[in-house]
Order: C-alpha cells, then structure tokens, then sequence
C-alpha cells in the first residue's frame, strides 16, 4: 500500500499524482518509470517519473484519463492508498554534456521531459525545450520549463498560445538555424515521436524517443512490450523505454497499442455507468477521442 | 493404531483414481480440475504401500521425503502427523502433491510399478496436506531464538519460499524481496487455477510470515537495491531464486503481431491478473477462437488449457517432435487431450501472417520428420522440404521456453554464470562465486521443477544456516 497526496486536476483530462515510494525516490533517475496498480482487482498501469522529491520521499507522476485505470486514480483521495507501485523501471535516459541539446514534449509527453531537462541541464548542456499541445488549456508544466531551459519555445495546434502549429515545426527551425545541436529528445504521443523522428534522419542529429507500449510486469518477463528497433525485437520495459528514434518502428508501436481497445471500451462504459464513488465532472463526461462530434 | 490389513488383502486393492471434473465441464471453468481423494480412498490407498525395507521410492524423491513413514501415519489416520513428516523434507507439499512429475519421480521407483500399478504418492501428499491445511492443524514449528543474522532472499517461488521458511525456523531474520505484487513465482503467475488454486500458495506465504518471514512485494532487487546494497542494508547473506523468466521467441517473421504472446504473458493475464474473470478484474486477455499454442511442455499445455477455458472453438498444441519427446508430464497431455485440445504433432511454424489490422491471422507451417538423435538424446526434428502448409488461428502462444533474467548478474559485480546465463555455484553449498551469495532454482538450472527448486533451496538454507553462525561475527 502506497500512501498518495495531491491528487488534482491540472488540465481537462489531466491529472497530477504524489505517491510517497521514500526508497524508490532515493534510487529513481530520470527517464525512467513505475508501475502502478489503484486496487486488488487493477491493472498494472506504467507511469513516467514526472518529479522526485528526494527530500519528502515523494514521486509525482501526472496522467491524462484516456480509460478505465487512468480514471479510476482520479478517484483516489488525498492521503488515500493505492495497492502498489513498483519501481525505477526501465533504464535512465542518456545523459551527456552534448553542447546544444533539444527536448521535445507533446501532450503528456511534457510532463516526463521535465526531469530530464533538469538532468540535461546540470550535465551542462544548453537547452532549448519545445512543449506543445492541441490547445491552451492542454498545456501544463510551463513555469517549471521555463525555470530549466535556456530557451522554451510553445506551440499548439489550434495557436491558442505560442506558435501556431505543431513541435516538429520549431525543431526544423532550430535544426535549419545552424546552431550545432548535439542530441534530441522527444516524448509523446507516437506520432509526434514519429515525425519528430523522420525530420532529424535527414539532419543526423541523434534523436532518442521514449517508447510506451502495453506492459504487465516491466521486468522482461513477459515480452508484451516487445518493439521493435532496426529490425531487432526488444522489451521497452528492461532494454529501453528510450530508444534511437531512428531505428524504431512507430507503425507497429500504433498498432500494438490498440490491441485491446475493445475491452477497454467495455471496461470504461462499466465503470462509468457505476462508478461507486465520486468521479470529476470531466470523467463524468468522458468521450474517446473518435466518439467526439 | 487401527486395524492392519493382511498382507494378502492390502495387495488387491486397486490403485485408487482420484476424482476428477468432467472433461466437458471443467474446459469451461477455472476450478481445480482432479478433486482430491476422499479419506477412505486415502486410507486405502495408503494400506496399498507395503512399506519396502530399502524404500526405493525415496530416492527417487528430489528431497528425500519419508514416503513409507508419511504413509504409515495415513494407515493409522493421523494425517496431520502425515503432513507434518513430509514437511521435514519438503516445505511446500499441498503444491508439490498436485504438480510434482511423480510418475518418473517417487512413483516410477515404487516396488509396486512393476506388477501392478504403484502406489499414489503425489495424490496421498496431497490428502494430507489439505487435511492438515482445511482442518486448520497447522501448527507453528518452534522457531529458535534470535541469531541477530539477517537474510535476503530475492523472489518468492518455491526455492525463495523454502530457503525463507528454513531459515526463519532457524532463528534467523528473513525478509524476501518479489518483484511483483504477489509472491509464489510461478506459482502464482504461471501454473493455473485449474491445476494450484491460487489460495494454496498464499496459504503457504501466509504460513511463513506468521513465522516471522518479512515479504516485501513490488522490489526489483538490482533496480531498487542491488545486491551489494542489501548486503550495506545489514543483510549478512543472500539468496537469488530469481528463476528463469526471460521468455524465447521463434524469431521468425511475424512475430510482433497483435494476437501472439509469449506463454508467461498469457499466463500472467490469465493467472496473476485474473484476466479470465474480466471486467471484474481490469486485465484485459485476447479471446482466440482458433488458438495455437507452440510447444510441448507443461507450460505449453496450461496454455493450452487455459485458452479453451476462455472459450476457444479449436485449441492446437503445435509441436515440432512426435509425441514420445514431450516434456509435459503424461498427466497433463491426456487432461488436455480429454479436454478437447487437438495435436499438431511434427510441425513447426515458420511464418505468421496478419490482417489489416496487423492481428494474427493464419501461420505457415512445415512437417518434420524426426532423424538422428540431438545433444539431448531426442531425434532431432528434420524439416520436409515443400510440406509447407496454412494453418488459420487468431491467436497464438509461443511456449518454448524461457532464459535466465540477465537483471543481478548485469547489477552484481564478481557473480558467474555461464553461457546460457545460468548463475553458476557449488553443487553442494548452492555457493555462488561472491561470498555469503546462494543461489538456487531454475536460475541455476534454467527451467526445471517445483521440487527441484525447492530442494536446492533446503541445501542452500543448510549452507547458509552454517555460513551465518560459523563465519558472519556479530
Ligand atoms: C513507460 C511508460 C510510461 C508511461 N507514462 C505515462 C505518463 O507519464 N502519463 C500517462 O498519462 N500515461 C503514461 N503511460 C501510458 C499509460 O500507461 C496508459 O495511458 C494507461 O495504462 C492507460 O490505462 P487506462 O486503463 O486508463 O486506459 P486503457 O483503457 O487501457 O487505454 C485507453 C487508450 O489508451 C491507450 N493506451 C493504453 N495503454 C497505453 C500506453 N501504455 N501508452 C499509450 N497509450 C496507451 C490505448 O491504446 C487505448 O486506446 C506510459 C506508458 C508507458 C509504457
Ligand atoms: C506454466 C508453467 C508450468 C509449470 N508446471 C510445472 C509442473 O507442473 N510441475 C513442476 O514441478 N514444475 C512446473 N513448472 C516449473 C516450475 O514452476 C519452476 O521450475 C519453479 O517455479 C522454479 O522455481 P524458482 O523458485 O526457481 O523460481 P520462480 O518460480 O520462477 O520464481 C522466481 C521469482 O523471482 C522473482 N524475481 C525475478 N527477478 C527478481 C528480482 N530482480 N527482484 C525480485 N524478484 C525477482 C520473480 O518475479 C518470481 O516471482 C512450470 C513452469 C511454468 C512456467
Ligand atoms: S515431493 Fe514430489 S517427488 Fe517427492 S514424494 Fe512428494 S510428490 Fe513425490
Ligand atoms: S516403494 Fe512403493 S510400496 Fe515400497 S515403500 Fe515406497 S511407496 Fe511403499
Ligand atoms: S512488460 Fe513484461 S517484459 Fe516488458
């Protein structure tokens, strides 16, 4: 039983968790992630370390509802339990002095990047961090960038606040400025990983991209997070999740991902007809993407 | 003591069959399928051993269990005296009574094998376990006073189980360190409801922390701690039953479509995260219709099993020996066989096609044909040339095996192993090649058995004990 304070809203569909895991915070690195479950009959959910507060014995994580276990941690109270939550997974991302360095974050994606900047940072780069979002209210961490990077450059897609448009579109700018950029990292959804990925090839920057596939135990023992990196099969939980951007196969990744999207339609409906206890007016009203009209 | 038997009699009686659900019911639920003999069948059973002087089943046990003296208390009904005599051998005999391999173990050896049938060892073990464990009678060892010594025993199956409880007994402090958030190993991701309920090893991990066992779940030792930092954490000794979870592939196309699992992914849904029983657990499993399972042992016939019980029309087991060279046990085959699974033997597949979707939808296949024997003493699967076929399923289960966790050796400077990445330690002391180190289990013996794993974690408990009171000053 882990012990959770701060559970809050932080945007429409996005949640910000603090879980008290003291000898978990003490080891955890940057890059690398959890699991978790809510309760005996949960899921085992993997969440990114978005914050170590080393002094306090607490990791924050923050998550969007995307179905039933994202919504269901909305309902945890503050000072309230989840069953368990196991970690550092996965390997810590790379960290060097690579001179000029560039971390690209979309939608959730800015939540994780945020500790690695930090870490970029204090290896000594310099550091121009792109976060982007659909819109304005999509967008989180701001503050927190802003203090870390030498430059913070936003965008959204709908040009509610900063460029109008997508990531991709500042990284060209940057890659085409002639500023030498030693290493890109970019985390999102697979898409943005993919284009983000597709337009550094040509430049030959190094670009590694944050793999999320479906896990159960995140130690290599069941291969559900298999991906697949230059033709090589690999376990995102033990030899990654960060990978070369270049060698991964985003299609497989997007297809992997959808395995079970019918039970989890099941799942949400169930859960949201009896909730059982009090859910957030945004879950409340939960839409899958392709349901909005 | 009750009545003896004469001799003569006690020889007619048949071997007693256990009762079992019927084929064509329990392939549609997860409940224990063979239910346990009834006390007079037990006792029965039991007056059957004619309690040989040389007792050659008892070699053929792994641990040695006491054989004629645990059924000789069955004879005279004092069953929890029964359990409690095989537990000075064995630690976990409500488990190993269901799934040991007694056929080529204790029972192969049994006096009585020749002539007539011989006597059911595994299913007396089991008797009496159970009686002992449903009639709460149960009873704490004596555990001996505080050594001040403290162990670690890195994963909870049979072998991290059975070196915790012996140690405990012994005085020591032990705390064991699972990866996932249930201890049993195996256990309790891999081996199904339907043949270990999942209650008999929490009733076993129960049992241990009353002794005093500390368990802590959900650590990943060499991602949390390593293994030098438990020993800075005041642990004077460790013991690594990791097992062998890393699971192998075919490596041929295909193999990253939606709809193909590794056996351990499809058990653990299946198992630990009670995906059988979705959406009232939230796991979700994909449900076949025409499932594959490749493979041959046991995990591939739990599998197997597993996939009718979740409503599969056709369940294949595709093997690519005949079936003389299958490692499952005998009792197994012939429970999936009477289940319905249909054996594809010799063929293997070679590639798996997909649909639109990128899902699973047929697998090309080959006939072999079996030529000379191989390094394992089994004819070697030859392919024929143009026997190429389509087999359709929508789901498939790759259960040929699994590796060795390369986690601790990759984090533990100093510990060997060898080429498969098997820790490598002394036959007799399960020493590994760094100091106050034991390791047993399947990560020495890459996958093996319950009773094998257990007994190298009584050997390794012994060398400990010793190591801890001869060698650690405190
Ligand atoms: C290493 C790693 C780190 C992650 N970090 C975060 C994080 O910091 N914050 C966060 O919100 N999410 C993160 N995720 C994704 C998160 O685990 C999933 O969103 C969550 O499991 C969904 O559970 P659910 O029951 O709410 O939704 P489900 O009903 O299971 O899924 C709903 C939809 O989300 C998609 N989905 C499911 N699992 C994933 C996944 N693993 N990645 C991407 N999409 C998925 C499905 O395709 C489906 O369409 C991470 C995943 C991994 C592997
Ligand atoms: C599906 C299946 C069916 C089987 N059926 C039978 C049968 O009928 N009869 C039989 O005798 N044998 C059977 N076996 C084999 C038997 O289960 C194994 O030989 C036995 O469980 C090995 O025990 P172990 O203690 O070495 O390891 P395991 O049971 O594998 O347990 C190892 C534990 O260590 C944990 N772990 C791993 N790494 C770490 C780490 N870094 N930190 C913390 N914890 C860690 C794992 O999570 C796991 O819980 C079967 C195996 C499988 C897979
Ligand atoms: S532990 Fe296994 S091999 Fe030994 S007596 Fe019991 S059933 Fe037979
Ligand atoms: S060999 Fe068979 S008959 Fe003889 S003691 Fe052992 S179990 Fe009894
Ligand atoms: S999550 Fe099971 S091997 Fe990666």
């Amino acid at each position: 039983m882990q012990k959770v304070f701060d559970n809050t809203q932080i945007g429409p569909m996005v949640w910000k968790m603090r879980v008290e895991v003291p000898r978990m915070v003490a080891r955890a690195k940057a890059g690398q992630f959890v699991i978790l479950r809510v309760n005996e009959n949960g899921e085992r959910v993997p969440m990114s370390i978005a914050g170590l507060d080393k002094e306090n014995g607490l990791l924050t994580i923050i998550y969007q509802v995307v179905g039933k276990t994202s919504a269901l941690m909305t309902t945890v109270p503050d000072g309230g339990e989840i069953s368990d939550c196991v970690g550092p997974l996965g390997l810590p991302s790379h960290v060097d002095n690579w001179g000029t360095a560039v971390l690209v974050g979309g939608g959730i994606g800015i939540a994780p990047i945020y500790p690695i900047a930090q870490a970029y940072k204090e290896a000594g780069n310099k550091l121009h961090t792109i976060i982007g979002a659909r819109s304005k209210d999509l967008l989180f961490y701001e503050d927190e960038h802003k203090a870390v990077a030498d430059e913070l450059h936003i965008c959204t897609d709908d040009g509610s606040v900063g460029h109008h448009g997508f990531v991709s579109d500042i990284l060209k700018q940057l890659l085409d400025s002639g500023e030498k950029i030693g290493m890109i990292m970019a985390i999102g959804p697979v898409i943005m990983m993919k284009v983000v990925a597709n337009l550094t090839r040509s430049y030959e920057v190094p670009t590694w991209v944050s793999l999320n596939p479906l896990m159960i135990d995140g130690t290599g023992m069941c291969g559900g997070c298999r991906v697949s990196i230059g033709d090589e099969t690999k376990f995102a939980c033990v030899d990654g999740p960060d990978f070369d951007g270049h060698k991964v196969d985003f299609d497989l990744l997007t297809s992997r991902l959808g395995a079970y999207k019918e039970q989890e339609r099941v799942a949400m409906k169930r859960f949201l007809e009896n909730p059982g206890c009090k859910l957030a007016k945004a879950v409340e009203t939960f839409k899958y993407p392709n349901e909005v009209k | 003591m009750t009545e003896q038997m004469p001799k003569k009699e006690r020889m007619k009686i048949p071997r007693q069959t256990m009762p079992e659900q019927e084929p064509d019911v329990r392939n549609h639920n997860f409940k224990e399928v063979p239910l346990g003999l009834t006390e007079e069948q037990a006792v029965l059973e039991a007056n059957r051993c004619i309690e040989c002087k040389k007792a050659p089943c008892i070699p053929g046990c792994p641990v040695e269990v006491d054989i004629p003296g645990f059924i000789r208390l069955v004879m005279d009904r004092d069953y929890a005296a029964a359990a409690r005599k095989i537990k000075e051998t064995n630690s976990l005999p409500a488990v190993c009574g269901r799934v040991c391999p007694q056929e080529e173990q204790c029972e192969i050896v049994c006096t009585l094998h020749k002539k007539f049938k011989p006597v059911a060892i595994g299913y007396l073990e089991r008797f009496v376990s159970d009686w002992e464990r449903e009639n709460n009678l149960v009873v704490l060892p004596e555990i001996a006073p505080p050594t001040g010594r403290k162990v670690a025993c890195v994963g909870s199956g049979p072998a991290g189980l059975t070196v915790a409880g012996d140690l405990v007994k012994l005085g020591h402090a032990v705390t064991i360190f699972e990866a996932l958030h249930k201890p049993g190993g195996v256990l309790v991701y891999g081996i199904p409801e339907f043949r270990l309920p999942k209650h008999i090893v929490q009733a076993e991990c129960d049992f241990l922390a009353e002794m005093g066992v500390e368990f802590q779940n959900s650590t990943v030792v060499g991602k949390m701690d390593t293994i030098d930092e438990l020993f800075e954490m005041g642990y004077d000794a460790v013991f690594i039953g990791t097992g062998a979870g890393l699971p192998n592939f075919m490596g041929i196309p295909g193999e990253n479509l939606i709809g193909i699992y590794s056996a351990n992914e499809y058990l653990t849904r299946s198992n630990l995260m009670r995906a059988y029983d979705f959406p009232n657990n939230d796991t979700p499993i994909i449900i076949g219709k025409n499932v594959a399972v490749l493979g041959g042992g046991n995990t591939a016939m739990d599998a197997v099993r597993t996939s009718l019980r979740l409503g599969a029309d056709n369940a294949y087991i595709v093997y690519r020996r005949s079936e003389a060279e299958m490692p499952a046990r005998a009792e197994e085959i012939h429970h999936a066989m009477d289940e319905g699974v249909q054996f594809h033997m010799l063929t293997t597949p070679i590639e798996f096609i997909g649909d639109d979707d990128n899902k699973v939808k047929a697998m090309e296949c080959l006939r072999m044909d079996l030529g000379e024997p191989d390094a394992s003493g089994r004819r070697r699967p030859v392919p024929i040339e143009g026997s190429n076929f389509i087999m359709e399923v929508d789901l498939v289960v790759v259960a040929i095996g699994n590796s060795s966790n390369p986690l601790i050796p990759q984090t533990t400077p100093g510990l060997d192993t060898n080429k498969w990445g098997n820790i490598t330690v002394n036959d007799d002391t399960m020493l590994t090649s760094r100091k106050g180190v034991y390791a047993g289990g399947d990560i020495v013996t890459g996958g093996a058995t319950v009773i094998l794993a257990a007994g190298a974690g009584k050997k390794a408990a012994r060398a400990i004990h010793k190591y801890l009171m001869e060698e650690v000053e405190k």
